[in-house]
């Protein structure tokens, strides 16, 4: 996300009499707008509508006529209620699994960001280049390739099992005496002897795969920051920790922002790393949603489950939206 | 006091002091580290998004033991020589291209006309139109996919998944990364710099041609080449409006279950190569001028 | 160098300063944006060939005015004829005026020669090369062809933009605060050859300033704009020396205004009456119907001596200094008039006995001839520079 300046502020004229003394008529923007917001209309627009009607239909897509009507079948949520957030809380794994994992990206991507944006000088925009680099080769290959790194008794997994750090995430479960929506962990962090097929390696293939959605929205904030406040900062609270908590992380905010709504809110529908990295007990709602669309054809219910997971979406950009407004986004 | 006396003192009280010894490696390698912590955390970031990519190209040169291809066995480039002949690999490959091409042509002149009008003109209707092109961008690819696939069986197209439909989708949710890239550019454009071109008797369309094009043009590339990777690598949506077309994020998928072939990471190696070259190139250029 | 490549054509048997097809006319022209009157109801004649300043503080009009005559902006009412020819709808890209930009407007993407050829490849000429070079080498820059703009120094980028307005030979160039972003040193030699070139090339110029020292150097005559009026329109020394408004009268230098009361005429004289003191000023210089007037008199043109001097023949006020500022050339002084206000002395540090001090007593006296009278209605303090601390 980038601020954007508005255009013509500076000058005493207003910006419609720069854009008139270039040439362009009133109806010229409108122009301009259309095609491209028509197709965003017709093909994100309507289609998320038709989403939520057919979270409200009944019908199934392999049997019968495969055709579906629309009467407001509330029972497609409680179902979904029922059998994703009660009985399996799928729903709640894939939020704290997204928020875990970004608050890891948070954590590795902000010092990269920090680096490129005020340690760098000649070589920033390499950095930047090898930031965005690897984001061409396919996801699915990298992501695959984390299989290869946490194979059981590779070096990773033998080095994590000697130093004790396997242990000690295996134990970090929710106890079976919990009810059953609050089942997120229920055989540790990860396996005895293994990462892969377990919440741990999910975590970390999301967290990977949406790096670099945090470092640019980070990086374009923080490189917005005059560096000589941060110096001034360093010399006033004599510690540079404290400056950073005071000073430079604050003024970072609207990129942590960014970053966060960019990387949370994809990483909470991402069928593959569960499916790649994980285990059949630890899918996800991307999961779910693709295989009730894909295996069961019970459209209803999987446009229900999208739904749900458009709801949580929506009231975090609402949110973001009444504290900052719009002209941030793009 | 006379100037002896004090040059004396300053002797005696140096003489006072321990001897002055170097700090030891272990000592300087540790303030070192201290003061560039930061740096050395980023590293550690940059290895840690690398590594996998590595891990692709290394093993495209692995001759696996069995259909699975996670641990090392052997040196070799018969997957290199053999990936050209593997139908099913370049089917898709080039499938992909080709839905990325045209996506990318439609997605960048859509998204830069609506980077233009944003960026340079007043209208009304900023928030929603903001809050529209901000929402793909922040929409999981499934909810999106799923939703496609609804609008589609209502037009009763599932039938007829596949080409069309793929690069429909890849256009969609392409726009809104096109405009973000597009009018950081033109915004930071100097209006003043299209007043002095038509004051210099160039008119409206040879201004735009002459000064505003050439100046908004790395965008519109960088634009073009972020949408052309989105196409090219997209899983999810795809695997929604695909029908039985099967583009190469989508064979990679097929192939997971059943063991992907080094095959398929000679061309992962590749496109990073290429991606490299793209994207270095003008930056070794810009030194090699300077010099 | 050949310069007479750059006059443009002249009409054969005009006489000197009869022809006026060619000057700048603005007839009438206003400007508002919105409710704001920008510029209102200004009349200008810019001779052909002169070197003309709009001079004035920051939004008093004299940019929109140039933007206007440039075609970047169109004027509310009024009409701007250039050449004889009504400019109404007439685009930039169609005037012969050529615009200097205060931030230079230099196309990043394009070498200096291509900057500086731009104007003439736009007109459709090809062979531009030697142009291009002679433009260079009079601007001393030819050197720098094969770079680009952000590799050169602010003052080579103000000479580029000099150089690629001038090329095209407009009748009219318009400079608006080129010189601004120059420290001082470079700034007061590009004064000199500003003016060197205009001399030369014979181009009517039309200069954007809020530096009035730098319009009195450079103009043949200048307009003096506030608030999108002109106060007064006039060579630099007519302005400075008989200024006909308050604004124009603190605006360039500094004057000391002081309430009067004009009080009968003798002669070529009229007398006042300053706060009992009886004073006399030539009949020319009042520039008021009524009696009550603004008596102004420059800082310095008063000289100030020890209180008993004999200051026969001269108009003359007792103080009590209360500042004195040495600056070596001259000392600047604050003195204390009876009645409270103070007013200020540059005084030439001729005599051989030092400076005065504060609290000295001290008679102001000065000739007759540099006296003032403008109208009391105005605002005394118009046109005056801010000085820190003032409220």
């Amino acid at each position: 996300m980038s601020a954007a300046p508005a255009p013509g502020a500076a000058s005493a004229a207003p910006a419609d009499d720069v854009a008139r003394s270039v040439g362009t008529k009133a109806w010229t923007p409108y122009a301009l707008l259309t095609p491209g917001m028509l197709w965003l209309a017709i093909f994100f627009l309507v289609p998320t509508v038709m989403l939520v009607k057919m979270s409200l239909s009944s019908g199934t897509a392999f049997s019968g006529d495969g055709s579906f009507t629309f009467d407001w079948q509330f029972s497609n949520y409680s179902d979904a209620w029922n059998q994703y957030v009660i009985d399996s809380p799928i729903f709640q794994k894939s939020l704290v699994y997204a928020l875990i994992a970004t608050v890891l990206t948070l954590v590795i991507a902000y010092p990269l960001a920090y680096t490129i944006a005020f340690k760098a000088g000649r070589w920033k925009n390499f950095l930047l280049v090898l930031v965005i680099a690897p984001f061409f080769t396919s996801f699915l290959l990298r992501t695959n390739a984390w299989q290869t790194i946490l194979v059981d008794s590779g070096p990773v997994v033998t080095f994590m099992e000697n130093t004790g750090m396997l242990s000690f995430l295996h134990a970090i479960n929710t106890p079976d005496s919990w009810p059953s929506w609050a089942q997120l962990f229920p055989d540790g962090l990860t396996g005895e002897n293994r990462v892969l097929a377990t919440p741990l390696a999910v975590i970390i293939g999301l967290a990977y795969n949406f790096l670099p959605f945090m470092t640019l929205p980070l990086y374009a904030s923080l490189e917005r920051i005059d560096f000589r406040l941060i110096e001034a900062a360093t010399d006033l609270y004599s510690s540079a920790l404290t400056a950073f908590r005071k000073v430079t992380f604050p003024l970072s905010l609207p990129g942590v922002v960014a970053g966060t709504l960019l990387t949370f809110i994809p990483a909470a529908g991402d069928p593959v790393n569960a499916a790649l990295l994980g285990s059949a007990n630890d899918a996800l709602m991307g999961n779910a949603i693709d295989s009730q669309f894909k295996a069961t054809g019970n459209y209803p219910l999987a446009a229900a489950l999208s739904a749900m997971l458009m709801f949580v979406i929506v009231v975090m950009v609402a949110l973001y939206v009444r504290r900052a407004g719009t002209e941030e986004l793009v | 006091m006379s100037v002896q006396t004090i040059d004396q003192r300053r002797e005696e009280a140096l003489a006072a002091l321990p001897p002055h010894r170097e700090p030891g490696m272990a000592t300087r390698t540790g303030r070192w580290l201290r003061l560039h912590l930061v740096q050395f955390f980023a590293a550690f970031a940059l290895l840690f998004m690398f590594i996998p990519v590595f891990v692709v190209v290394a093993f495209s040169f692995n001759n696996p033991l069995g259909k699975f291809n996670y641990t090392w066995n052997e040196f070799s480039t018969k997957a290199w020589t053999q990936v050209w002949s593997d139908a099913e690999i370049t089917g898709s490959l080039t499938l992909s291209i080709q839905i990325a091409l045209l996506s990318t042509a439609v997605a960048t002149v859509l998204g830069t006309l609506i980077a233009f009008a944003i960026g340079r003109h007043r209208f009304r209707g900023r928030t929603g139109i903001n809050l529209l092109i901000f929402m793909p961008m922040a929409t999981p690819e499934v909810v999106m996919g799923s939703s496609l696939l609804t609008l589609f069986v209502a037009a009763q197209l599932e039938g007829s998944l596949g080409f069309g439909t793929i690069t429909v989708a890849h256009i969609m949710f392409s726009i809104s990364f096109v405009v973000v890239t597009v009018k950081a550019r033109v915004a930071g454009l100097d209006p003043r710099l299209e007043q002095a071109a038509m004051d210099l008797y160039a008119d409206e369309k040879t201004t735009f041609r002459k000064v505003t094009f050439p100046l908004v043009l790395p965008g519109i590339i960088a634009a073009a080449m972020l949408a052309f990777s989105l196409s090219f690598d997209d899983f999810v949506i795809t695997n929604f409006t695909s029908g039985q077309t099967v583009t190469f994020p989508m064979y990679v998928w097929g192939a997971a279950g059943r063991g992907i072939p080094p095959e398929a990471n000679v061309v992962g190696a590749i496109m990073f190569g290429i991606a490299l070259v793209v994207v270095l190139i003008p930056e070794i250029l810009k030194r090699v001028r300077k010099d | 160098m050949n310069t007479n490549d750059l006059h443009p054509d002249r009409e054969t048997g005009a006489a000197a300063g009869g022809d006026t097809r060619h000057d700048l006319r603005l007839e009438g022209v206003s400007k508002r944006f919105g409710n704001f009157i920008a510029v209102d109801n200004l009349d200008l004649v810019v001779r052909r060939g002169s070197f003309f300043g709009l001079l004035g503080p920051s939004g008093c009009g004299k940019s929109t005015t140039l933007r206007m005559i440039a075609g970047l902006e169109q004027p509310s009412s009024g009409r701007i004829m250039i050449g004889g020819v009504d400019m109404a709808g007439v685009k930039p890209y169609q005037r012969p005026v050529n615009t200097v930009f205060q931030s230079y407007a230099l196309f990043p993407h394009l070498t200096i020669a291509e900057n500086v050829a731009f104007g003439l490849r736009r007109r459709g000429i090809k062979d531009v090369r030697r142009q291009v070079a002679d433009m260079l080498a009079l601007v001393e820059l030819e050197s720098q062809a094969a770079k680009k703009p952000a590799q050169l120094s602010g003052g080579q980028q103000q000479r580029v933009a000099l150089a690629r307005a001038l090329i095209n030979k407009p009748e009219v160039l318009l400079l608006d605060e080129p010189l601004g972003a120059l420290d001082l040193r470079l700034r007061r030699q590009m004064q000199i050859e500003l003016k060197r070139i205009q001399t030369d090339v014979g181009i009517t110029f039309v200069h954007v300033t809020h530096d009035q020292e730098e319009a009195m150097t450079m103009a043949d005559t200048i307009a003096v704009m506030n608030a999108g009026r002109v106060e007064q329109m006039g060579a630099p020394i007519d302005l400075y020396e008989h200024p006909v408004t308050t604004f124009v009268a603190n605006f360039l230098g500094q004057s000391n205004l002081i309430k009067g009361q004009l009080t009968g005429k003798a002669g070529g004289d009229t007398m006042l009456e300053v706060h009992g003191q009886r004073m006399a000023m030539p009949t020319a210089r009042v520039h008021t119907d009524r009696d009550e007037v603004w008596v102004g008199v420059r800082p310095e043109k008063m000289q100030i001596s020890r209180a008993g001097t004999s200051v026969e023949g001269e108009n003359a006020m007792t103080g009590v200094v209360t500042d004195a500022s040495y600056i070596g050339v001259s000392t600047q002084y604050l003195v204390a008039l009876p009645w409270g206000q103070e007013v200020s002395i540059f005084s030439q540090n001729l005599s051989t006995e030092g400076p005065l001090s504060a609290g000295d007593d001290v008679v102001l006296h000065w000739n007759p001839a540099h006296t003032f009278a403008l109208d009391s209605t105005q605002d005394a303090a118009a046109g005056a520079e801010k000085v820190e601390g003032d409220e």
